[in-house]
């Protein structure tokens, strides 16, 4: 019996170290994107490795989405009449939810296995040990151009998602439901009028649907860097350190946007 | 491409020293027909050598190679003696211990070998001299500072003073050879683009690679023993005045493992750099090294020079070196 509770404290405490490290992580990471030396090419190159090749798959993923939710809520508006307001709904779930959310997803499957791939990669064949006798911290070369990057592209990357997804939405309300487009694009402006507005220009949907993806994007360089530099077992780890980073951030994408919406909502109320 | 073929010559057999502790097993490998007791004989009567007669023995095999008046002439006595590393009586370990009561020192100049079964903390003590590792007792000292104190970012200083070889090379992948030679030289000096050049040219040339035919082409274009020479150009690009090696010859063949061997002994003749290097080649060990020092169970059970070894009765060494 001891020996279980001893091996539970160990296994507590091992988490614990875990968080303590991952946050550790997130904080030098991005304390170090303001001393110098600053990578600005590797940022750069990050901004396109992480947004610019990351457009094909959320221009497809918003343009389906939105397609869909035309779809499928036409059939169950048809019911009370109301098919008028499909703007307003895929408007909403697009920009509120499925943008950040969809886009955070794709980015952490393509994006997210990358950096922890490559990372690992690193670690299994020293390159990261040869950084650092060479006199470069590996957290402020590698890791803050990452964090950087994904706070700044997946903001970028979800206002396109959502915008297809508005597109996709209208195709489908115009030819396939029979709402005039003018129509539908007034409803696409009243619901984003609807939520009410900060600083009396900027509608309240828009804060909502940034802050979500910049958050996203943290969480997904973090903790891709985070397996990647901590990767060991040779190739195989490589492969563990990819498919853990997908998962957690997966996991954490989904339980983080509840809080965030919980939180916005209370904040951000019209 | 293949290594440079000079070194066809550059894998000469072991020095007739080392003959006087092998056991008696199996024949030897270089061609010598000679029945075991004789060979063993003149092995004895080798070790009763004075060590400067088995030294020039050693050097003698590489045309190229200088004598020790080149050495007494280029390395005054006063000048070899000034430490630069000092290892002293450390404490290592993580789950288990590491390393016990070690010490070890390093004069200007000198070639130090570390051998050692594997796992004995061999490259451990590189990462010690680092300071990527911090030991639990007693000092790291690099030119008389203690380096165990230093803080993340001194560290990281005092590591630009230092050269390192990996035993994988580990240049950066995604870089071209020109790149990886070239990192050190743009993260911590001004030079300009054309200085730069300049010094990656000279470096690589330094080790036998044409820098025109190499420079742009990535690490996985290479064959093993021209990354590991790419690594050596990178490592003395910023010119260290040490340079640490984790096994440069493991995994190549005779010829690129004589031309790495060869590259060592170069670095130290003309630029006076003081090295550390780890390996298991004893062959290589016997050609290079100044001193050597054997680790076994977490100690360094024996520290002198290559002939002081060769002639010691102590039957482990005596076991390793035959073994080897």
């Amino acid at each position: 019996m001891p020996a279980l509770t001893e091996r539970l404290a160990d296994a507590s405490k091992q988490k614990l170290r875990t968080v303590q490290e991952y946050f550790s992580l997130a904080g030098k990471a991005l304390r170090f994107a303001f001393v110098r030396p600053f990578y600005g090419q590797d940022l750069v190159q990050q901004m396109d490795e992480i947004g610019v090749k990351s457009l094909g798959i959320v221009l497809l993923t918003g343009f389906f989405t939105g397609m869909v939710l035309a779809l499928q809520s036409s059939v169950q508006m048809a019911q009370f009449g109301a098919t008028m307001y499909i703007g307003r709904l895929v408007t909403g779930s697009m920009i509120r939810e499925l943008g950040p959310v969809l886009a955070g997803l794709m980015v952490a499957g393509r994006v997210g296995s990358g950096i922890a791939a490559q990372l690992g990669s690193m670690r299994v064949t020293e390159q990261i040990d040869a950084l650092n006798t060479l006199g470069t911290d590996p957290i402020k070369k590698l890791v803050t151009p990452r964090v950087l990057a994904a706070l700044i592209m997946l903001p970028v990357l979800t206002v396109i998602n959502d915008v297809v997804g508005i597109i996709g939405g209208n195709l489908i309300s115009t030819l396939m439901v029979g709402v005039p487009s003018g129509y539908y694009w007034r409803t696409v402006w009243e619901q984003i009028a609807s939520g009410g507005f900060t600083l009396r220009f900027i509608p309240n949907d828009f804060i909502q649907g940034l802050v979500k993806p910049f958050v996203f994007g943290g969480i997904i360089s973090i903790t891709a860097c985070y397996f990647g530099l901590n990767t060991t077992g040779g190739t195989e780890g490589v492969g563990e350190s990819t498919t853990r980073t997908v998962v957690l951030s997966s996991i954490l994408i989904l339980v983080v946007d509840y809080f965030l919406t919980q939180i916005l909502l209370s904040v951000l109320t019209p | 491409m293949t290594d440079d073929p000079r070194d066809a010559a550059g894998s000469p057999p072991l020095p007739p020293a080392r003959s006087s502790v092998e056991p008696a097993g199996p024949p030897t490998t270089d061609g010598d027909q000679r029945p075991s007791g004789e060979r063993r004989q003149e092995g004895r009567r080798a070790s009763e050598r004075r060590p400067t007669t088995i030294r020039r023995a050693i050097r003698d095999e590489l045309a190229d190679e200088p004598t020790d008046e080149y050495y007494s002439e280029t390395h005054p006595q006063e000048h070899r003696a000034v430490p630069v590393i000092e290892v002293d009586h450390v404490y290592l370990g993580f789950d288990r211990p590491i390393l016990e009561d070690v010490s070890l020192e390093a004069r200007k100049g000198e070639t130090i070998c570390l051998v050692g079964e594997s796992g004995t903390g061999k490259s451990t003590m590189l990462k010690l001299i680092l300071r990527l590792l911090v030991p639990d007792r007693g000092n790291v000292c690099i030119h008389g500072e203690d380096i165990t104190d230093l803080t993340f970012e001194e560290a990281l200083e005092a590591r630009q003073h230092m050269g390192m070889v990996f035993q994988s090379a580990a240049l950066f992948d995604s870089m071209s050879v020109f790149e990886n030679v070239a990192y050190p030289l743009r993260e911590h000096t001004t030079l300009d683009d054309d200085a730069i050049e300049e010094r990656v040219r000279e470096k690589l040339a330094f080790v036998d690679l044409d820098p025109d035919q190499v420079m742009s082409q990535l690490p996985s274009q290479l064959s093993g023993g021209m990354r590991k020479r790419v690594g050596i150009a990178r490592g003395m690009a910023n010119n260290p005045e040490i340079m640490l090696y984790d096994e440069p010859t493991s995994g190549l063949d005779p010829l690129s493992t004589g031309t790495i061997t060869r590259l060592i002994m170069k670095l130290q003749r003309e630029l006076d750099v003081t090295s550390v290097v780890v390996s298991h080649d004893i062959r290589s060990v016997f050609r290079m090294a100044t001193r050597v020092a054997v680790l076994n169970e977490r100690r360094i059970v024996f520290f002198g020079t290559p002939e002081e070894m060769a002639a010691s009765d102590d039957k482990y060494l005596r076991d390793f070196l035959g073994g080897s």
